[in-house]
């Protein structure tokens, strides 16, 4: 059975297209069959990101008029055979995106993938309401920072009354929490939330943390989703995050400072 | 924790301060977003009605709203003047 996932946080930059395709890769490196969705209609950038820019030809709001099929739409990754992406329009029209449209469109792919991923926009207009209304699961992204945290508040409580699942009374959205750009030192500072901090807060099952990391933009820069940047610390914990979903046990990581005892001793403003 | 720490934590860290701001915005948000959206109108008329007989301000009245698992509390609280006067 098909499982569609949300990567949503209602506040901007927090890193859900980032997550979105990184994710996506992973699960599509591990053998299952992923399309991954940019919803952000008008501000087009999950095609950046994924390096497939300039092989656009037809986007989500042209399947759902009818204008383009869903094969001619999807495109074929170029560093897997079993990842597939579906940019999002670049229309100014704010109601391009239908319930309906949008739910054809999906129960189209869960014929043929295994897992569709969502990269909902930032905010809680009509794309982020129909990124997360077909939803099983939401990815939850989340900085250690106020905005950030309270925004992830508002998306759940959103998740929990908006959603089809919530409508239909069915078994509620599972919900996991993606802390990013963590930094264990300025933690250990008392400078950031910690991840104990942010959970208290939301009491949510915490997939993973991605630590503040320079492969990030890195691998924005040439196009390559940076879980593919194995030797990278981000990339690292996003194979964990992907890895923990698919039911594997793998403790966490990248959550305590590891600097030698010279450093720890006499304190660093790194 | 390292020298420098040790002199750091008299005073209190931006995280703590971050934290104790977020859990009492979220409670209150959390609370608020609950609410039936009648709950504001209710209010009003509810304090329309009691002007009509007693002399109280727009502050005199409370309306809140609690659900747990099993049943919804409407609560409403009235603070009357000391010396309730009734207009003629």
């Amino acid at each position: 059975m098909a499982r569609i996932i949300v990567v949503t946080s209602g506040k901007g930059g927090v890193g859900k297209t980032t997550t979105s395709a990184a994710i996506a890769m992973g699960l599509a490196k591990k053998g299952h069959k992923t399309a991954v969705i940019d919803f952000d209609v008008g501000l087009r950038n999950l095609d950046l990101i994924m390096g497939c820019e300039r092989r656009v030809v037809y986007d989500f709001v042209n399947v759902i008029n009818g204008e383009a099929t869903l094969n001619q739409a999807l495109i074929r990754d170029k560093n897997c055979n079993l990842l597939y992406i579906l940019p999002a329009s670049q229309t100014r029209d704010k109601d391009a995106l239908s319930q309906e449209g949008v739910g054809r469109i999906l129960d189209e792919l869960k014929k043929d993938f295994k897992y569709i991923v969502c990269d909902s926009p930032a905010g809680i207009e009509k794309g982020a309401h129909l990124a997360m209304y077909f939803a099983d699961d939401a990815f939850v992204v989340t900085n250690p920072e106020v905005s950030s945290v309270r925004d992830s508040d508002r998306m759940l409580g959103i998740l929990a009354s908006k959603s089809y699942r919530a409508e239909q009374n069915l078994e509620p959205i599972k919900e996991y929490l993606l802390l990013t750009r963590y930094s264990p030192e300025r933690v250990k500072l008392g400078e950031m939330l910690s991840v104990e901090d942010v959970q208290d807060i939301l009491s949510l099952h915490l997939l993973g943390v991605i630590p503040e990391s320079k492969s990030v933009l890195n691998a924005s820069n040439s196009g390559t989703p940076v879980i593919l940047d194995e030797v990278s610390d981000a990339g690292q914990a996003y194979g964990d995050i992907v890895a923990r979903y698919l039911g594997e046990n793998r403790p966490h990581r990248f959550i305590d400072d590891k600097k030698g005892f010279f450093r720890k001793f006499f304190g660093s403003k790194q | 924790m390292s020298l420098l720490d040790y002199f750091k934590s008299s005073k209190v860290s931006s995280a703590s301060l971050a934290k104790e701001r977020l859990q009492i915005l979220v409670a209150h948000e959390r609370s608020s977003l609950n609410q039936p959206s009648y709950l504001p109108q209710l209010q009003k008329e509810l304090l329309e009605v009691i002007q009509k007989y007693v002399n109280v301000g727009q502050d005199a009245i409370s309306v809140s709203f609690e659900q747990d698992e099993n049943q919804e509390t409407l609560e409403l609280n009235i603070t009357l003047p000391e010396l309730i006067t009734k207009k003629p």
